[in-house]
């Protein structure tokens, strides 16, 4: 039995009939088109599919479509301002925190919720903020020095 | 990984999900944050035809005092719980408890009834709420019934909710500040291999401990309790009286620690929490 949903992603309202066991992930790569949005591991661990919903970060794997029904979304898509890279996305570019960018999507997103709750952390909260997120090419430490750049920039 | 079909209804009300749940009986499954459930149906360990989903019932969702003792609606969130201002003031176990779950995104979803109802062995709430002598009320077709702690976590996977039952919420007391929480962690999923919660009374005359990860279901470590009870809370009494955390159990053996390492890892973190419930005396 197919259930609609009503979900505004990146500030589109997408509506569409799913069945009840469509993971919201899927729902963003094969409904929306949007596959900014990664799938890893696919049991909640790795982080590469985070998002956010109504501004909290989730990940996407771990929930259903039909429980974001009426929710706003955003993803790594959603970042940008008219083509001005978001401060955390500025950040990874200039700190290379990325190699070959399978969790960058969802580190950024994570980076993202994070700088909302706690604007000046030390770079030890920022190592806690992201124990969901898994770099398997281990480039930790220069993800953390792009979050720690992006809290600098939205301070300045 | 994709679940297996189910119909999907998302109730209101606490009335209205009773009564799918008594339409449906044990075809039915309560969805509360998912972080339990959607693992489980995606791995088709849970095959539910019907998926109730509770988490647009509102008032399940709250932190409050009431009547001298701490309300917590079932659907709150481990981040509600680890950035409520009212517990760190007044049952600040909790929140030391929510910050050391999974991680933000598991926090920011997942709930608290939701964790103890699927009463996994390697939760983290069961130490605190067994610790704190938590009492859950359950709600059914035939009204409310009040759960204490030691009774409510009934075995491996298996907690006192019954099928066509919710938990409403949790109650607990106002405590001090001297409660800690020690955790030997499963890197990878954040799940306690060795979790131990220790409320220590201000009057520093008793001593409450709560063990999870170690065996099938968490337990109330009585040895360390009666052992240290009356006595002073010397590092050397605490030592000596944590020697006793996984006595009479059966602890769990897997990939990540033999029943061996367990049982010691039972021993450490208890003495781990009791030192830092200690240090935060007075």
């Amino acid at each position: 039995m197919k259930t609609p949903v009503k979900i505004r992603v990146n500030g589109t309202l997408r509506e569409s009939e799913v069945e009840p066991r469509l993971l919201l992930v899927q729902f963003l790569r094969e409904v929306c088109g949007l596959t900014g949005t990664h799938i890893g591991c696919e049991t909640g661990v790795c982080g590469a599919c985070t998002i956010l919903v109504d501004g909290q970060a989730v990940k996407s794997c771990t929930m259903l479509a039909v429980q974001a029904d009426g929710s706003e979304v955003t993803t790594v898509e959603g970042l940008s301002r008219n083509g001005k890279l978001h401060p955390v996305q500025e950040g990874f570019w200039e700190c290379h925190g990325l190699q070959c960018g399978y969790c960058t999507p969802g580190m950024i997103m994570t980076a993202v919720h994070f700088l909302e709750r706690n604007a000046s952390p030390s770079r030890d909260e920022i190592r806690h903020a992201l124990y969901g997120n898994l770099c398997r090419c281990t480039g930790y430490s220069h993800i953390i020095d792009a979050v720690e750049h992006a809290a600098k920039k939205g301070k300045t | 990984m994709i679940p297996a079909m189910f119909d999907y209804v998302r109730p209101a009300t606490l009335e209205e999900a009773l009564g799918h749940l008594a339409k449906y009986g044990e075809d039915a499954k309560v969805l509360a944050g998912g972080h339990s459930l959607i693992p489980a149906m995606k791995l088709r360990l849970s095959q539910p035809k019907v998926v109730v989903d509770i988490g647009r019932i509102g008032d399940l969702r709250f932190i409050e005092e009431r009547d001298g003792k701490i309300a917590i609606g079932a659907m709150t969130t481990h981040y509600d719980i680890e950035s409520s201002d009212l517990l760190k003031r007044s049952c600040p176990l909790l929140p030391e408890v929510a910050d050391k779950i999974g991680d933000i995104q598991v926090r920011n979803k997942g709930t608290i009834g939701g964790s103890c109802v699927h009463a996994d062995p390697a939760g983290d709430w069961p130490a605190a709420m067994l610790a704190l002598d938590a009492e859950f009320e359950i709600t059914g077709p035939r009204g409310s019934r009040p759960v204490a702690a030691k009774d409510f976590f009934v075995d491996m996977l298996t907690s006192a909710v019954e099928p066509g039952e919710i938990l409403k919420l949790i109650r607990l007391p106002l405590t001090a500040k001297t409660v800690g929480y020690a955790k030997f962690t499963q890197k990878a999923s954040g799940f306690a291999i060795a979790g131990v919660a220790a409320v220590v009374d201000k009057a520093r005359k008793s001593v409450t401990i709560g063990v999870t990860g170690v065996a099938a279901k968490a337990y109330r470590a009585a040895g360390v309790e009666s052992a240290l009870s009356g006595s002073e809370l010397s590092t050397a009494n605490i030592g000596t009286a944590s020697q006793k955390a996984a006595d009479g159990v059966d602890p769990l053996s897997d990939i990540h620690a033999s029943a061996e390492f367990r049982a010691h890892l039972a021993c450490v973190q208890t003495r781990r929490a009791l030192e830092l419930a200690v240090s935060r005396l007075p």
